[in-house]
C-alpha cells in the first residue's frame, strides 16, 4: 500500500508563535522546474503591523539581556542548525533546484556566519565603543546602543544564507527584527523561525513574514515604530520610494546589495543598527 | 422581569421610584424578594452574544467616528499610591490636548482622580472645568474608601463629601461588597442613598454619582445583574463595573448585562441611567466593541458623556495611533503620543 505524504504547512513566525496570515492568504511555493513544494503564508500589511509591535514588545528584554547571554542565544542557534543540517540541505535542494553538495555549501556557510556573528556579540561594543580624550577631569565613553526595532527585507535569490546574513547582524547589538523573507524561497526562513522558536531567543525578537515584498516593504518602511530598514534584498523594489519613506520617521536605511556577495560578512552590518551614546563621568579627585 | 410601573409618568425623586417598583420600604427582606425574584442570567447566552457584537467590522469613516467619541467619552484615570499633583496635572494637560500634533482631536470627557487631587486637578483645568456635554471636562474623584470600601459609613460620608466641596463634579463611590455578598442588600441600598446625599453641594445641586460594583468580587453574572438593579434603585446615576484593581475588571459580556439592566429600566420607568466600564480596556478594537455594544443594546442616544464613559488610562493613547494612522496613511508608534 502506498503511503499518503504529510505536506507541512509553512506559517508566518511573530511573537514566538506560527499564525496564518491575519488575510487568510497563501501562495504556492514552486520548484525551479514547476513542481509544487508548499502553500507558503501570503502576509498583509496587518500581519507586518502586529510583527512590530510583538518586535517592539521584545525590544526591552533582548537589548537589556547581557551581551555575553545574547552571545550564547546566538551561538546556541547555530549548534541547532548543525542538528537540523540535513533537513535544510534537503529544502533547498529541492526549492532552489541545486546539486546537494552546493546545498550543503550553502547551509555550512549560514551556520559559520552565524558563529561568526555570535562571537562579536560581546565583543563589539569594544570595537565600535570608545573611551574619548577630553579637556578636564571626565572619562568621557562612547557606547554603541541598539535601535529598536529593525525592519528587514532578505535578499531574494537565496533561502537561507541570504536570511541569515542579514538577521544575525541585527540581531548582535540587542535589535528585535521583522524579516520579509525571499518570495522565491521561503521555506528556509520559515523552517529557521522553528530553530528561533527551540532556541533561547525571547518570542518577538525575529519575525518572520513570508509573502510579497512589494507589498509588505512600504508599510513597515512608513511605520512610526520602526527604527531602522535594511532593504538588502529590495534590489528589485522601488527602493529609492522605500529610503524617502523611511526618511519620514528618521529611520536608519541600508541599501540593497545585489549578487553573490550581498550582505557578505561585515562589523558595518551591526554597527549600522546601532546609536552611540555618549556619557560623562568624573574622574576620582581622590 | 416586572410590570411597568407608571411608566408614563416621571416620577419625582429616586426614592419614589424605588417604592414603587419595590412595593414595599427597601430593608433585606423586600429587596431580597425582589432581587432573587428577577430571572437568572444565561450566562451561555450572554457571552455568544456579546461575542457576536465583537464582531463588527468598523472601518474608514465608522472608524473614524468611532475613536473620536470613544475619546469624548473617556474619563482619563490615575490612580495609583504614588499620585503626585504634579502627575494630575500632566494627566489634566494630556485631557485638555490629547494630542498637541492633531488641534482637531476632542477633549476627554473628565479626569479621575483619588479625592485629595480633586483640587489639584481643578486648579489645573481652570476654565476648562465644567459639563462635557457642553466640551468641558468634568472632574470625576473615588470615594468612600475605594477601592476595597472596608470602612464605616461615617468615613465613607465624610470622603465622599470632603471631595464634593473641593469641586469634584462626580463621585465614583464602590459598594460594600462585603455586605451584598452576605445578603444585607438593605444596608447596600443605604449606603448608596446616603452617598447620594453627600453628594449635594450648598447650592441645591448636586454631584452625579456612579457606583462601582466591582464586578470581579460579585462572581456571577446573577450577582452582577442584582447589583445593578439594586444601585440603579438606590438612586445611582452611573453604574460602573469595576475598580479597575481587581481582576477581572471590565469584560464586554458583563457590560452588556449592566447595558441590559439599564435598558429595563428605562422601559420601566423613562428614567435613563449611565454605563462605566472601566479596567482592562486598553485598545481601540476592544473600545468600538463596546460602542457597538451600546448602541445595539440602550441605543445611540446612550453614546454621550452623561450617560457613557470609559473608565481608562493607557486606552486614550492607542486610540490616538490609530487616529494619527488614520490621518498619516501610515502606522504609528508610541514614541509619537505623550507618555502619561
Amino acid at each position: 500500500m502506498t503511503r499518503l505524504a504529510v505536506p507541512k504547512t509553512y506559517k508566518l513566525y511573530i511573537g514566538g508563535k506560527f499564525p496564518r496570515s491575519e488575510s487568510g492568504r497563501t501562495y504556492e511555493v514552486a520548484a525551479p522546474d514547476g513542481r509544487f513544494l508548499a502553500n507558503a503564508a501570503l502576509a498583509s500589511r496587518k500581519d507586518a503591523r502586529d510583527a512590530v509591535v510583538a518586535a517592539r514588545a521584545a525590544v526591552s528584554g533582548w537589548a537589556g539581556a547581557t551581551a555575553y547571554n545574547r552571545g550564547q542565544v546566538l551561538y546556541r542557534i547555530a549548534e541547532l542548525l548543525e542538528g537540523r543540517r540535513a533537513q535544510f540541505i534537503a529544502e533547498i535542494e529541492e526549492s532552489e533546484g541545486v546539486s546537494r553538495a552546493v546545498a550543503a555549501a550553502q547551509v555550512d556557510e549560514s551556520i559559520d556566519r552565524w558563529v561568526w556573528y555570535a562571537g562579536w556579540a560581546d565583543k563589539f561594543a569594544q570595537v565600535a565603543g570608545n573611551a574619548n580624550p577630553v579637556a578636564g577631569p571626565y572619562f568621557n565613553i562612547s557606547v554603541p546602543e541598539p535601535t529598536g526595532v529593525v525592519a528587514i527585507v532578505a535578499p531574494q535569490d537565496t533561502s537561507l544564507l541570504g536570511f541569515v546574513s542579514a538577521v544575525a547582524p541585527a540581531l548582535v547589538a540587542g535589535n528585535s527584527v521583522v524579516v520579509v523573507a525571499s518570495e522565491r524561497f521561503p521555506l528556509s526562513a520559515i523552517s529557521l523561525a522553528e530553530v528561533l522558536a527551540t532556541s533561547d531567543v525571547p518570542g518577538g525578537v525575529v519575525n518572520v513574514l513570508t509573502g510579497s515584498p512589494a507589498e509588505i516593504a512600504p508599510w513597515l518602511a512608513s511605520h512610526a515604530d520602526v527604527n531602522a530598514i535594511d532593504l538588502v534584498g529590495a534590489g528589485a523594489l522601488d527602493w529609492i520610494s522605500l529610503e524617502v519613506d523611511a526618511a519620514d520617521t528618521l529611520k536608519r536605511v541600508l541599501r540593497p546589495e545585489n549578487g553573490q556577495d550581498a550582505a557578505a560578512p561585515a562589523l558595518g552590518r551591526i554597527s549600522a543598527f546601532t546609536e552611540t551614546k555618549t556619557v560623562w563621568h568624573t574622574k576620582s579627585l581622590r | 422581569m416586572p410590570a411597568p410601573v407608571n411608566a408614563g409618568t416621571a416620577l419625582a425623586t429616586a426614592r419614589e421610584r424605588a417604592l414603587a417598583v419595590l412595593g414595599g420600604e427597601p430593608d433585606d427582606q423586600t429587596l431580597g424578594r425582589y432581587l432573587h425574584g428577577i430571572p437568572g442570567v444565561d450566562a451561555v447566552g450572554l457571552e455568544q452574544r456579546a461575542a457576536a457584537l465583537g464582531t463588527r467590522s468598523i472601518k474608514t469613516t465608522s472608524k473614524a467616528w468611532a475613536l473620536d467619541r470613544i475619546i469624548e467619552l473617556i474619563d482619563l484615570t490615575t490612580l495609583e499610591g504614588a499620585d503626585t499633583p504634579g502627575k494630575v496635572r500632566s494627566l489634566v494637560a494630556k485631557a485638555l490636548n490629547p494630542d498637541p500634533a492633531d488641534p482637531t482631536t476632542p477633549r476627554v470627557a473628565a479626569v479621575c482622580v483619588y479625592g485629595d487631587m480633586v483640587p489639584f486637578a481643578v486648579e489645573a483645568l481652570g476654565a476648562a472645568h465644567g459639563d462635557p456635554d457642553d466640551g468641558l471636562i468634568s472632574v470625576a474623584a473615588v470615594a468612600t474608601a475605594f477601592p476595597s470600601g472596608r470602612s464605616s459609613l461615617a468615613i465613607k460620608l465624610a470622603d465622599t463629601a470632603e471631595a464634593v466641596a473641593a469641586g469634584a463634579d462626580e463621585i465614583d463611590m464602590v459598594i460594600d461588597r462585603g455586605a451584598f455578598l452576605a445578603g444585607r442588600y438593605g444596608e447596600v441600598f443605604d449606603q448608596i442613598v446616603a452617598v447620594k446625599e453627600a453628594c449635594r453641594r450648598p447650592d441645591g445641586t448636586s454631584a452625579s454619582l456612579k457606583v462601582i460594583l466591582e464586578t470581579g468580587e460579585l462572581v456571577t453574572y446573577d450577582n452582577v445583574r442584582r447589583a445593578s438593579w439594586l444601585s440603579i434603585l438606590a438612586g445611582g446615576d452611573f453604574i460602573k463595573t469595576s475598580t479597575g484593581k481587581v481582576s477581572p475588571a471590565a469584560t464586554l459580556p458583563v457590560t452588556l448585562l449592566m447595558l441590559e439592566v439599564v435598558r429595563d429600566w428605562h422601559r420601566l420607568t423613562g428614567h435613563k441611567v449611565g454605563v462605566k466600564p472601566a479596567g482592562g480596556i486598553r485598545s481601540s478594537k476592544d473600545a468600538i466593541k463596546y460602542l457597538v455594544t451600546v448602541a445595539e443594546t440602550v441605543g445611540e442616544e446612550w453614546l454621550v458623556p452623561h450617560l457613557f464613559r470609559f473608565g481608562a488610562s493607557s486606552l486614550l493613547n492607542d486610540v490616538l495611533l490609530q487616529r494619527q494612522k488614520l490621518t498619516s496613511g501610515h502606522y504609528s508608534g508610541a514614541d509619537y503620543v505623550t507618555i502619561d
